[in-house]
């Protein structure tokens, strides 16, 4: 971790925050805690159904909290009107690619964000631009959004949460669906992008490789988890990254 | 698939203001709905033409569009001569074509196609956002507008959906019958479809408030129409008032 002297801001702070869907007695969250600093990557790794999800939509202000307070940038936030500002600085990308993308055509997908944020539609078509550039997406701009593939329908989705230039991303199960050679796209752009994240995920591989520390979920809460060591496989053949042991089969 | 072949020409008419577009694609829409008088229709479906030969709409897609209306037109042509009473003109048989029947086929031939073709024409050559942002502009309520952008983007999911039940159903031995089985699972696929689309609905919208929505569009397309639009009124005005003047002296409702 990151030895600097000064002491680092908490960007997100989540304290006991309680949820439960309605109808259902068993709480998805109960008394959470969470902490995430400037700079952090934070990898979360839980079953299927333990509340990563709606932890996300919970930070976002998209679902109600039973009890609890939420600090964003230092910020107290309640109000739908606080969760307005969150949503300018933090970006949430969703499981399921299709839900982000509704508009016809790339472009405009892209450069939704920053038309709600004020934006002139010159500035915004440009920033759109450059966001893509910054993905090696050119060329995409006046593809049609339902006829992407699955991979570049997901890369468009994160297309259109860095076009908005937030400070920390929410990325729900980022890597699903997506094949070695979009997966590794995936892991080189989170690794060169200079912001805070939480990664929720399945795969300790890809954590391994985007995250900076593992968190677990069980019964609503969430627990540190060990730091992850790569997963070695037991058949012999040649590891492609650096800084492996020299211990390899 | 819906696909906009029309809408990325570079004519003159793809040019012009879209409003405007719309605006007179109504009007004329409406004068030629309610024109009469044969000659005059077929003076409107003349001007249309001429209109998509201006927009330099390919030839192909134009009667693949056409063609679809041509079948239901092709329906009142056999139905129309043959039940609607009046003069007779033909007598083939036990069959007897009568004239206002056929005169009634006809107006309704040569309207479907002159508004198919303004249509095409005006409308059809922007693409679909700009149809919604334009709509909006003109005072269309934003939710309209909002359920044509939201359903053009949404109908291939849901389609997509669709198959994946169909599937379903299908690799699990179904077959359909005239049974109450067949009935209850297709009620179920329904069911499911109408499910999993209001679920998927709160999502995007969802994932819009996370991208700073606040029930307002904003357009991207911010480029100047061309200094064209005034020729273009005088145009269309020409048309509206020749083919309503000429209705009323053909007609010699001024006489």
């Amino acid at each position: 971790m990151d030895t600097c002297c000064k002491k680092k801001e908490v960007i997100i702070q989540l304290e006991g925050i309680s949820f439960s869907y309605p109808g259902s007695s068993q709480p998805v969250l109960d008394k959470l805690n969470l902490k995430l600093y400037r700079g952090d990557r934070m990898g979360v790794v839980a079953p299927n159904g333990c509340g990563k999800t709606t932890l996300f939509n919970i930070i976002m202000g998209l679902f109600p909290t039973d009890n609890g307070s939420i600090e964003i940038f230092g910020q107290p936030v309640q109000s739908q009107k606080d969760f307005e500002m969150v949503r300018q600085k933090v970006g949430l990308l969703f499981q399921d690619s299709d839900d982000q993308l509704f508009s016809p055509t790339v472009l405009e997908d892209v450069a939704f964000g920053p038309l709600n944020l004020g934006y002139s539609p010159s500035e915004a078509k440009a920033m759109a631009i450059q966001t893509l550039q910054d993905l090696g997406l050119s060329g995409y701009e006046n593809r049609i959004t339902h006829r992407l593939s699955g991979g570049e329908k997901r890369m468009v989705a994160l297309a259109t949460i860095l076009s908005m230039q937030p400070e920390v991303l929410l990325l729900d199960e980022p890597n699903t669906g997506l094949d070695e050679k979009t997966k590794a796209r995936l892991v080189r752009i989170l690794n060169k992008l200079d912001l805070s994240y939480i990664v929720i995920s399945h795969e300790n591989d890809f954590l391994y490789e985007t995250t900076t520390s593992i968190f677990t979920m069980e019964n609503g809460k969430m627990f540190p988890g060990e730091k992850i060591h790569r997963h070695h496989h037991e058949h012999p053949h040649i590891h492609h990254h650096g800084g492996e042991p020299s211990t390899l089969h | 698939m819906i696909q906009e072949p029309f809408a990325n020409g570079q004519s003159w008419i793809h040019q012009l203001d879209p409003q405007k577009r719309i605006l007179f694609a109504v009007i004329i829409s409406c004068t030629i709905a309610f024109i009469q008088n044969i000659s005059v229709l077929a003076l409107a479906v003349f001007f249309a033409i001429t209109l998509v030969c201006m927009a330099r709409l390919p030839f192909n897609n134009v009667i693949k569009r056409l063609a679809v209306v041509l079948w239901f037109l092709l329906l009142v042509w056999i139905v129309m001569p043959l039940t609607f009473e009046g003069e007779i003109l033909y007598q083939i048989g036990p069959f007897a074509l009568s004239h206002p029947g056929i005169e009634l086929a006809a107006q309704m031939t040569l309207k479907s196609i002159a508004i198919l073709l303004i249509f095409m024409a005006l409308v059809a050559t922007m693409t679909i956002s700009v149809l919604g942002y334009s709509l909006s502009r003109l005072h269309v309520p934003d939710k309209l507008v909002y359920l044509l952008l939201m359903t053009y983007r949404y109908v291939f999911v849901i389609e997509d959906e669709y198959r994946r039940l169909q599937t379903a159903i299908k690799i699990r031995g179904f077959r359909s019958g005239t049974n109450l089985h067949s009935y209850k699972t297709y009620a179920y696929l329904a069911g499911m479809l109408f499910v999993r689309a209001s679920v998927r609905a709160e999502r995007v919208h969802q994932a819009m408030l996370c991208r700073g929505f606040n029930g307002k569009f904003y357009s991207l397309d911010d480029s100047p129409a061309n200094n064209q639009g005034r020729k273009f009124s005088a145009l269309m005005i020409a048309f509206i008032v020749g083919l309503v003047s000429m209705e009323f002296l053909l007609n010699g409702y001024l006489l």
